[in-house]
C-alpha cells in the first residue's frame, strides 16, 4: 500500500468514529471532555455550534453517533453520547452573549417556509450575515413536528421553546398562522432566495375493509398533532397500532397517557426488522405495551358505525442463510378487539401549494429534484431541506441540511458558484505534558453503560407532560464521561525516528500496530498482529521505515487512544495529537 | 514510566490457543523498563512462545539475578511462579528448584552482566550439571541497571555513551556455552521475533539445559553509534545461519522446503525442531564446525545467530542423579525423610 495520506482531513475525521457518524459532525469526545471538566456551558456551546439545538437533541435526537462508538466494536454498550449532551444542555449558563448577534442588514431577504429544525437552523446560520429571515410557520407555535409530534414526555416544551428562542429572538420575521397557499405567490413577492422547510406533512393511509366506516381509526401523525395541540385529550381502553416505526412507539405511549389500558403494537415482521429505534421499543415495553409480531392487517371489522376490532392474517416467514426474510405464507386469520386504531406507517412528502407552472421538477414519487450537498431545487434560489428534501429522515439531517442550505443560500446571494462547496479543516495539536503525561484523561473507566433513570412507571401517567427521562446524576455523569476512548487524540507517526524496537506493538492492549513488510490492502490486513476484518475502519501505513524498509500498520479499528504506545516509544514517533475538524458554515465567512 | 495500568480491554477477535487462552493471559505487570528497551521485547516474544505451546503459565517457574533484564519475569505470565534472587546467583536457585520439582517449566532470565561478570561461575555449572531450563541472556553488552557500566560482552573497541573505548576483549556466552557442553546454543535478536519465537518454543520444549544469547539493545546506555550492540549495528551485521521452526509432535510440517537445506530433529516429545540453513556449509550439530564458523564470522564483525548447536540430550539433571522420577515437591513426607532410623542405618555402612 501506498503511505497513507494523513493530511487529508477526512483521515483523522473518520477515526473519531461518533463525530463521522453524527450527520452534522458534532466534536463528540470534545464536548464529552468539557463536561468531564465541568465547563458545561462550553460544552453546550460546542454542540450548539453544529448542531443548534443541544437539549432537544440530547433528548431525542435519533443519535448515529452511538451506533457508531467505538466501544460498540469492544464487545460493549457505546457511549451514552446523547445523554451527555443533555448533561451539559441542563446545566449550561445562559449562553445568549456567545451567540453572534444579527449582522447588520446587508439588504437580502429570504424567506423560509415552516417554521421546523431545518428552516430554524437556516435563520441560525444566516442572521449573523445580517440576511432578513421571513418565516411562514401555519400553526401558532414554532417548532415542527418536534412540537406537534414527539410527545412532551419525551421533549418537555419548555426546553423546545427555550432553545427555538435562541433562533428567533436573534431578529427572525417569524409569521405564525401564516400558512404558504401559493409558491408562485411567495416568488412574485421577490425574496432573495426561498428556502422549504415544510417537512413531510402528510401520514400514510391503510386502505382496507371498513376504513371509513367508523370516526375510530386515526392517522399517527395527525393525531399526535390533535394530541400536542390539545384538540385531543381520549382515547379508548383498547387500542391497537398499525406498524411498528419511531411513531408508532409515540402513539402506544401517547395513548397510554389518554386513557389507553391495553395497547398493542401490530408488526407484520419479525422483530430484527423493527423500523424503531432500540431505546424507543425498550421505553415502550417498560410500559407495558404489546409488541405482537407477523400479523399483517386485513380488515377494520366495523358494526353499526362502531370499531370492534380488526382482522390480521398472521404470518410465517424462513430467513434464509444470507439473513433476508422469504415471502410470508398465512397461518390463520386472526381477531383482535379494539376501541382506536392508530395507523403509524410512515409519511409522505406533500406540496399540494407549489403549482406546476412554477417549474418545478418532481421524482417518480412526487418528491422535488434536490441537489444532495447544496439543496438546490431545478429553481434558481429555491432550496429544499430536512424532511422536505428528501422525505422524512430526523431532527438532526434537518439541521445539517439546514448547514448545507445556508451556505448554498449565501453562495447564491453573493453570486458565487453553489456546488463549490468551502473544505473541511483540519487541526492537529500535541497532548504531550510531561514524559508520560497527557492533556486527556488516557485511562479510560472499563465500566458498563450507565442507565437512563425514568420516573416511576405510576406518577408518568398522571399527566402527559410529566418527562420521564430523568436525566444522568452527577456521579452517573462523572463515570460516563471517562468510558469515552478519545478518539479525537490521534496516535500520530513519524516513520524517521523509528528504530523499530517493537515497543509500540508489544506493548498495545488492542494488537493494532504491527512492522511488517508492505504489500496489498488485503494481504497486509491478513499478516497484522489481531484480525483486521473491519474493512470499514482505516489501515493507516507508513513509509519506508529507516532500519529494514519494513511499514508500520496500524488497523484504526479497535484503537483505544490509551497512548501507551506513545508512552513506550524512546524516540517520539508516536505522539497523541488532538485533532480538531473543522467543519464550514454559512456565519463564518 | 507508563503510570496507568494496561487497558484490560482487548480485541474481541483474539485468537485462543488451545487450552483457550488468548495471549493476553500471558502478560504480566506492566513494565518499569525503559521505553524502547529490547528486553520488554523478548519478554513480548516469550508471551508469545508459552502461548503458541499453550503452557498453563500456573506450570512455569521464572528465575532471575538482578538486572534490568532479571527485572523482566514480572512483567511476563503473571500466573507463573517465580523469584528475583541475588545478584548472578539465579543458577544456584534454579538448580534448587529443578531439584525439588522437575515437573515445572524453568525460564532463567539473566543479564551479560549477571551472567558473564559477576555469575560467570555459576553459569558454567548450570551448563554442566544439565539443568532442564530454559536459559536466556538478555544480552546489551552494559550494566544497564547501573547506568551503562561496560559489561563482559561489550566489543573490544566499541564506546561507551560518553565515547571511551573497551579495552578488554569479550566474552561470548555462546561460544562459552557450547565448549562446556551445552546441548542446545542459539543466538537471537529482540528486534526480530520471527525468528526468536520459535526458537523460543524450540529451547522451552528441549531436554536439558537450553541457552540463548538474545541480542537486546539498552536504549538509555548503549544505543548510540560506537556502540555494537545497538538496534542499528545488530540489524546491519546480524548473519542468519540457521533459522529453526518448531513443531509441536501434533502438527504436520506444512511447507516442503529442499530436504538438502533442511533438517528436522525429533525432540524426545515427539515435536521437532526444523533447521533451515541460511548458509549452506553450516552444520549446526556439529560442535567444531560451530565454533570454527561463528569464530570466522565474529572476525568480520558478524554476529551470527539462529539455532547453533543441537543434540538430544538424555542427561539432563534428574536423569544422571538418578532421582525420583515424582517431583521431590509432592512425595509424601515419610518418603522424602525416611528418618533419623535410615539416616543411622546408611551411616553404619560406613563405619
Ligand atoms: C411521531 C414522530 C416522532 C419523531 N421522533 C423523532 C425523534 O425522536 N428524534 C428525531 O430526531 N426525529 C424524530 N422525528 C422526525 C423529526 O421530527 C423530523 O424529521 C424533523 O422534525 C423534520 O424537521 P423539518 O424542519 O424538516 O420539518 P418539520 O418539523 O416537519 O417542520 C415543518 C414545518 O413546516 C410547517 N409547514 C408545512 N407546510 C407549510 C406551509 N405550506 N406553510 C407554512 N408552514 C408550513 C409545518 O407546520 C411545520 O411546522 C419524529 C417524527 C415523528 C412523526
Ligand atoms: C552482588 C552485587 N554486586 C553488584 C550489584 C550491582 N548491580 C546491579 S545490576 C548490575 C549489572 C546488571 O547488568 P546485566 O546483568 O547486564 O543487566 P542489564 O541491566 O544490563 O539488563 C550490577 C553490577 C548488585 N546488585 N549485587
Ligand atoms: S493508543 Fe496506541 S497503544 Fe493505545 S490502543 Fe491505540 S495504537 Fe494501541
Ligand atoms: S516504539 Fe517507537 S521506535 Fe519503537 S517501534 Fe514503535 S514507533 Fe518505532
Ligand atoms: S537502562 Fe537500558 S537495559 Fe535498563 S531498562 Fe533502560 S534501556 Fe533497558
Ligand atoms: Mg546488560
Amino acid at each position: 500500500m501506498k503511505p497513507t495520506d494523513t493530511a487529508r482531513p477526512d483521515h483523522f475525521h473518520q477515526v473519531v468514529d461518533c463525530q463521522w457518524g453524527c450527520p452534522a459532525h458534532t466534536d463528540v469526545p470534545h464536548y464529552i471532555r468539557q463536561i468531564a471538566q465541568g465547563d458545561y456551558t462550553g460544552a453546550y456551546l460546542e454542540n450548539r455550534k453544529s448542531n443548534v439545538f443541544p437539549g432537544i437533541l440530547g433528548r431525542v435526537c435519533d443519535r448515529p453517533c452511538e451506533p457508531a462508538c467505538r466501544r460498540g466494536r469492544l464487545d460493549e454498550e457505546p457511549v451514552a453520547i446523547c445523554r451527555l449532551k443533555r448533561v451539559a444542555a441542563d446545566l449550561s449558563d445562559d449562553i445568549r452573549e456567545f451567540l453572534p448577534p444579527k449582522g447588520p442588514s446587508n439588504g437580502k431577504r429570504i424567506a423560509c417556509i415552516g417554521a421546523g429544525a431545518a428552516s430554524l437552523t437556516v435563520a441560525n446560520d444566516l442572521l449573523p450575515l445580517g440576511y432578513d429571515i421571513v418565516m411562514f410557520e401555519q400553526h401558532d407555535k414554532p417548532g415542527g413536528l418536534m412540537r406537534t409530534n414527539i410527545p412532551s414526555f419525551r421533549l418537555p416544551a419548555d426546553v423546545l421553546d427555550d432553545e427555538i428562542a435562541l433562533v428567533v429572538e436573534r431578529g427572525v420575521d417569524l409569521r405564525l398562522n401564516t400558512k404558504v397557499e401559493s409558491m408562485q405567490a411567495l416568488i412574485d413577492e421577490g425574496f432573495d432566495a426561498i428556502f422549504v422547510g415544510t417537512g413531510a406533512p402528510r401520514g400514510k393511509n391503510v386502505e382496507l375493509p371498513g376504513r371509513y366506516d367508523t370516526d375510530r381509526i386515526h392517522i399517527g401523525i395527525d393525531w399526535l398533532e390533535e394530541v400536542a395541540f390539545e384538540h385531543t385529550k381520549s382515547i379508548g381502553e383498547n387500542v391497537l397500532i398499525i406498524g411498528v416505526g419511531n411513531t408508532a412507539m409515540d402513539c402506544c405511549r401517547t395513548s397510554l397517557r389518554l386513557g389507553g389500558k391495553n395497547v398493542k403494537v401490530m408488526a407484520r415482521k419479525p422483530r430484527n426488522w423493527f423500523k424503531a429505534s432500540v431505546w424507543e421499543l425498550e421505553d415502550a415495553e417498560e410500559e407495558n405495551v404489546d409488541i405482537i409480531i407477523n400479523h399483517a392487517p386485513k380488515e377494520f371489522v366495523v358494526e353499526g358505525g362502531q370499531l370492534k376490532g380488526m382482522l390480521f392474517d398472521k404470518l410465517h416467514y424462513d430467513i434464509d442463510d444470507n439473513g433476508r426474510l422469504s415471502d410470508p405464507t398465512v397461518i390463520e386469520e386472526v381477531f383482535i378487539a379494539c376501541d382506536d386504531v392508530i395507523l403509524a406507517i410512515g409519511q409522505d412528502n406533500a406540496f399540494p401549494w407549489i403549482e406546476k407552472e412554477t417549474g418545478l421538477e418532481l421524482t417518480q414519487w412526487d418528491t422535488p429534484v434536490v441537489h444532495e450537498t447544496n439543496h438546490s431545487s431545478s429553481i434558481d434560489g429555491i432550496f429544499f431541506g430536512g424532511d422536505a428534501a428528501y422525505g422524512p429522515k430526523n431532527i438532526i439531517w434537518a439541521v445539517e441540511h439546514g448547514h448545507r442550505a445556508a451556505i448554498s443560500i449565501h453562495k447564491y446571494c453573493e453570486g458565487e458558484d453553489i456546488s463549490d462547496r468551502p473544505p473541511r479543516g483540519l487541526n492537529l495539536l500535541s497532548t504531550k505534558m510531561g514524559i508520560h503525561e497527557w492533556s486527556y484523561s488516557n485511562d479510560f473507566d472499563d465500566v458498563p453503560r450507565h442507565k437512563m433513570n425514568h420516573v416511576d412507571l405510576v406518577r408518568r401517567f398522571k399527566d402527559i407532560k410529566i418527562e420521564v427521562e430523568l436525566g444522568f446524576n452527577a456521579e452517573q455523569t462523572a463515570r460516563e464521561v471517562e468510558r469515552c476512548l478519545n478518539c479525537d487524540i490521534q496516535t500520530v507517526f513519524t516513520e524517521k525516528l523509528c528504530i523499530e524496537c517493537d515497543a509500540c506493538m508489544d506493548i498495545c492492549p488492542t494488537h493494532c500496530l504491527t512492522i511488517t513488510e508492505n504489500g496489498e490492502e488485503d494481504d497486509l490486513r491478513g499478516r497484522l498482529r489481531a484480525p483486521a476484518n473491519n474493512k470499514n475502519q482505516i489501515l493507516t501505513v507508513s513509509d519506508a521505515l529507516p532500519q529494514t524498509g519494513k511499514v508500520m500498520v496500524k488497523d484504526e479499528d479497535l484503537c483505544v487512544h490509551c497512548g501507551l504506545c506513545a508512552e513506550r516509544c524512546p524516540t517520539g514517533a508516536w505522539d497523541m495529537r488532538k485533532s480538531r475538524i473543522s467543519i464550514p458554515y454559512a456565519f463564518q465567512k | 514510566m507508563s503510570f496507568l495500568k494496561k487497558p484490560s480491554i482487548s480485541h474481541p477477535g483474539l485468537p485462543k490457543n488451545d487450552i483457550g487462552l488468548t495471549i493476553r493471559d500471558y502478560e504480566g505487570a506492566m513494565s518499569t523498563l525503559c521505553a524502547g528497551c529490547g528486553h520488554d521485547s523478548i519478554s513480548s516474544a516469550i508471551m508469545q512462545a508459552y502461548y503458541e505451546l499453550s503452557v498453563e503459565p500456573h506450570r512455569v517457574a521464572k528465575v532471575s539475578g538482578i538486572g534490568c533484564s532479571s527485572k523482566t519475569p514480572t512483567y511476563f505470565l503473571g500466573g507463573a511462579h517465580g523469584f528475583n534472587s541475588v545478584h548472578g546467583r539465579m543458577p544456584s536457585i534454579a538448580t534448587g528448584a529443578n531439584a525439588a520439582n522437575r515437573e515445572l517449566n524453568y525460564i532463567g532470565v539473566s543479564g551479560d552482566g549477571d551472567s558473564l561478570s559477576i555469575g560467570l561461575g555459576q553459569f558454567g555449572h548450570a551448563i554442566r550439571r544439565n539443568i532442564n531450563m530454559m536459559y536466556l541472556i538478555e544480552n546489551n553488552g552494559v550494566y544497564g541497571l547501573t547506568k551503562g557500566q561496560f559489561s563482559a560482552s561489550a566489543d573490544r573497541g566499541s564506546t561507551a555513551k560518553k565515547g571511551d573505548a573497551n579495552p578488554y576483549s569479550p566474552i561470548d556466552p555462546v561460544m562459552l556455552a557450547i565448549s562446556l557442553g551445552c546441548t542446545f546454543v542459539g543466538r537471537g535478536f529482540s528486534g526480530d521475533k520471527e525468528h526468536l519465537v520459535p526458537m523460543l518454543k524450540a529451547a522451552i520444549r528441549h531436554n536439558g539445559f537450553a541457552f540463548l544469547d538474545i541480542i537486546s539493545p539498552c536504549v538509555t546506555f548503549n544505543d548510540h553509534e560506537g556502540s555494537t550492540k545497538s538496534y542499528a549495528h545488530t540489524r546491519a551485521n546480524l548473519r542468519e545461519t540457521v533459522h529453526a521452526d518448531f513443531t509441536a509432535h501434533h502438527e504436520e510440517i506444512v511447507a516442503q522446503i529442499d530436504p538438502g537445506e533442511y533438517k528436522k530433529i525429533t525432540m524426545h516429545d515427539g515435536s521437532r525442531v526444523g533447521f533451515q540453513r541460511v548458509d549452506e556449509s553450516y552444520d549446526p550439530t556439529s560442535r567444531i564446525s560451530a565454533l570454527s564458523y561463528i569464530e570466522e564470522h565474529r572476525e568480520k564483525g558478524e554476529v551470527v545467530t539462529g539455532l547453533l548447536y543441537f543434540e538430544e540430550s538424555s542427561s539432563e539433571m534428574h536423569s544422571v542423579l538418578g532421582s525420583s522420577q515424582q517431583a521431590m515437591a509432592t512425595l509424601p513426607y515419610k518418603k522424602l525423610n525416611p528418618g533419623a532410623e535410615t539416616l543411622a542405618r546408611i551411616q553404619s555402612r560406613w563405619r
